[in-house]
């Protein structure tokens, strides 16, 4: 596959500094695997002999089951290690611990970490690929690449299509990597939430900012809830959940300000009747599950792409893509 | 350590002479006998002088930092008395004011008496302890600040950190005046900056960081402002970062409120901006600003309302650093870069006369805990500096005397650079 062999990254950090063609490049790979993991027989022998590493130092279901799952499809072995049971809670510092997973001749490492930033650090000091499954409030590509994917299957093109994202904005990594996304596929991004979660200051990052529910969701083509992370703020983001859901909570009787098409996002996990009522959650117009689904494809492509990328640059040759 | 020759008698010679102390800037020879300078050497003294040749250099007095975190001790390991004083005198310093917060705090006269043996033990120039605000620089209660002072503390400070009750803070500028001690203060609110690793704005907001409002510095001062003025005690506000905060102290000191604020050669060079790779040798309290806080703090410096630089020199051991941003300590060190970041930045890229910066570097601090004049008058004790501003040179962490490795200015170019540190009369250090 052409488009294979122009991706040279063996990274992936985050989609701030990707170009669209790296974006194109994911996504169309992606969906090559989505009809691969459709058939009865769902693996591909593209990864076989390779060992990755899921390194996940921050509690996670869906997105570490999701790598794994990718990574198995591809056939390589998988070695997950979760920070409550590293040598992380014995002081072991972050550049020890992949030192020695290197040393263990991982190929791989997909790592969620609480820190911003903590994979740029790690791609300093390890020489295999690292891949972002989110690093504290800064991003998570991965999740960001299965939204959009997500979307174009409904929307096609997302060229001036309007998508807010609704909810807590300022810790949220989902935010931040969608808005880098969307906005290099010409989407037309609208922040929403309370003052205190979505600071003004994001327009610096070429989207609009609304404080009003009504408004910021009238004329959305998408509307990406966003988990209120109760767990890391303080008392003083927001009065309550109740008063949350009270302003921005999205309900049956809401439901009717969006337009009839729009679609409904959330990438997981829901504080079902917080940001969105259980029927509208389990409705026809959420693709909250197809995301899931969409997300093996995405991160089988990712991980398929990073380590062509390794192989390439030791000089050797990467399986081929299979058709 | 290098050791340098220890001669009685030095002549730096066709130096150009800048000395705020006394205005007067000149071309001419400095004599040096017996550790004091002489105007007019006897015979003899040519042919047994040390000669310093100083064409095209400057030859000011010492320059006096007051904010160096020297870890003796309790964490010796990222630098000591020895080291810290070594590194300062590399770096043109000849007096250096060493903070509190060592481990355990110097919070009580035991403590500073084992820091006065440390000093009398390995220091190369004249390094003075300060002693705690409060027990344990913990914020709740007052420090033996009279007992401190009779044991040899220079000045009172919680270190890095910023007594956050109010009422502790005003009854420390009371029980201060009454016995003439300085505070040295960092002014941070820590409500404002819970979990804060870098600035908050653009960047921090694009990185995923926790932003640390400048906010939380001018609250701070203006509560300082607000009870220097009520109880008339002299507050020293220590690495201002903020713009706003500045626009405070103008308009407070216009009033006559006895205080007193430095800037880092780091605030006044860099921006948030340099962060966007998380290195940790820019995570710094308090953080790096935007660029509109740096043009207002160069802008303050040329109007006079920030009065001294100070380098916050605060060692931290490479293992220390080699971490996740968020997990890496504060603080990055200067005493070696100091003098050759001001002149880059300052006298070469913003047009300061060498006086200004000498008077920055070295009499400002000085008239600020009143210590004595390093004026190069003949008679006086002998502490000056030579240094060619014109020489560019790359900082490399393998020229580092401290200890510690972790300056922001790493792989710059810098322009000016210290050539020999005398103290006392004696050559501390010397590349010529």
């Amino acid at each position: 596959m052409d488009a294979v062999g122009n991706w040279t990254r063996k990274h992936l950090l985050g989609l701030e500094d990707l170009s669209r063609d790296e974006m194109d490049i994911i996504l169309s790979t992606a969906r090559s695997f989505k009809e691969t993991i459709s058939r009865s027989r769902k693996k591909v022998p593209a990864l076989r002999g390779k060992t990755i590493v899921n390194l996940f130092l921050e509690p996670s279901t869906r997105t570490r089951v999701a790598f794994e799952v990718a990574a198995k499809r591809l056939s390589a072995d998988v070695v997950t290690v979760q920070g409550s049971t590293s040598s992380r809670v014995k002081g072991e510092t972050l550049k020890d611990t992949a030192l020695n997973i290197e040393a263990l001749s991982a190929d791989m490492i997909i790592m969620r970490h609480s820190a911003a930033g903590a994979h740029q650090y790690l791609s300093n000091v390890v020489d295999i690929p690292i891949l972002n499954a989110g690093d504290g409030a800064h991003e998570h590509p991965t999740q960001a690449l299965l939204d959009v994917f997500t979307m174009i299957e409904h929307l096609g093109d997302l060229k001036d299509k309007r998508v807010t994202i609704l909810g807590d904005i300022l810790f949220s990594r989902v935010a931040r990597s969608n808005i880098w996304a969307l906005n290099k596929l010409g989407a037309k991004v609208t922040l929403a939430g309370p003052s205190t979660l979505v600071p003004e200051r994001f327009r610096s990052l070429g989207v609009e900012v609304c404080h009003d529910l009504r408004t910021s969701v009238t004329d959305a083509d998408v509307v990406m809830l966003l988990r209120i992370q109760h767990e890391r703020q303080t008392s003083t983001h927001f009065p309550s959940l109740g008063e949350y859901t009270a302003l921005f909570g999205l309900n049956k009787n809401r439901m009717n300000w969006l337009k009839p098409e729009a679609l409904i996002m959330h990438p997981g996990p829901i504080n079902r009747g917080v940001e969105i009522d259980s029927d509208l959650a389990d409705s026809g117009r959420s693709v909250i599950l197809e995301q899931v689904t969409n997300g093996i494809a995405v991160r089988m492509a990712v991980i398929y792409l990073c380590m062509a990328a390794a192989e390439r640059e030791h000089g050797g040759m990467p399986e081929p893509l299979p058709h | 350590m290098d050791t340098y020759p220890t001669p009685s008698a030095i002549w730096i010679h066709a130096g150009t002479v800048v000395d705020p102390y006394t205005g007067k800037e000149a071309q001419r020879d400095v004599f040096i006998e017996n550790g004091v300078y002489v105007e007019s050497p006897e015979e003899g003294f040519f042919s047994h002088a040390h000669k310093i040749d100083a064409t095209g250099m400057v030859v000011a007095p010492g320059l006096t930092e007051l904010q160096s975190h020297l870890r003796e001790p309790g964490e010796t390991h990222k630098e000591t008395i020895e080291t810290g004083s070594q590194a300062g005198a590399k770096g043109g310093f000849t007096r250096l004011v060493c903070m509190p917060n060592t481990k355990p705090p110097c919070d009580n006269p035991g403590n500073l008496r084992l820091i006065h043996d440390a000093i009398e033990r390995g220091a190369c120039i004249e390094v003075f302890p300060t002693g705690c605000i409060t027990m344990g620089s913990e914020g709740q209660s007052l420090a033996p600040m009279g007992s401190l002072k009779r044991a040899g503390a220079v000045a009172i400070s919680d270190g890095g950190k910023c007594v956050q009750n109010n009422e502790v803070m005003c009854r420390a500028m009371e029980y201060a005046r009454m016995i003439d001690m300085c505070i040295l203060t960092h002014c941070q609110d820590y409500s404002l900056t819970e979990n804060a690793v870098m600035n908050e704005g653009d960047w921090s907001f694009k990185l995923g960081l926790r932003g640390w409002p400048h906010e939380a510095e001018d609250l701070m001062v203006a509560r300082d402002a607000i009870l220097s003025e009520k109880t008339g005690a002299p507050v020293h506000l220590q690495n201002i970062s903020s713009g706003s905060a500045i626009d405070i102290i103008e308009r407070v000191r216009s009033r006559g409120v006895p205080i007193t604020c430095e800037v880092t050669p780091h605030h006044f060079t860099l921006t948030d901006a340099v962060l966007q790779n998380y290195e940790t040798c820019y995570k710094m309290n308090p953080p790096l600003r935007s660029e509109e806080n740096r043009q207002r703090i160069l802008q303050a410096l040329k109007q006079g309302v920030i009065d001294c630089i100070a380098c916050d020199h605060a060692p931290h051991a490479d293992d220390d650093k080699d971490v996740e941003f968020d997990y890496a300590p504060f603080g990055v060190i200067g005493l070696e870069t100091s003098l050759a970041v001001t002149l880059t930045e300052l006298h070469h890229k913003e047009g300061f006369s060498l006086m200004r910066i000498m008077e920055l570097m070295s009499a400002a601090p000085d008239r600020i805990l009143g210590f004595a004049s390093k004026a190069m008058t003949a008679g006086n004790v002998a502490d000056c500096l030579v240094f060619d501003p014109q020489e560019t040179w790359v900082v490399d962490r393998h020229g580092f005397a401290s200890k510690s490795k972790n300056s922001p200015f790493l792989g710059r170019t810098l322009k000016g650079r210290n050539k020999v540190t005398i103290h006392r009369g004696k050559l501390v250090y010397s590349e010529i």
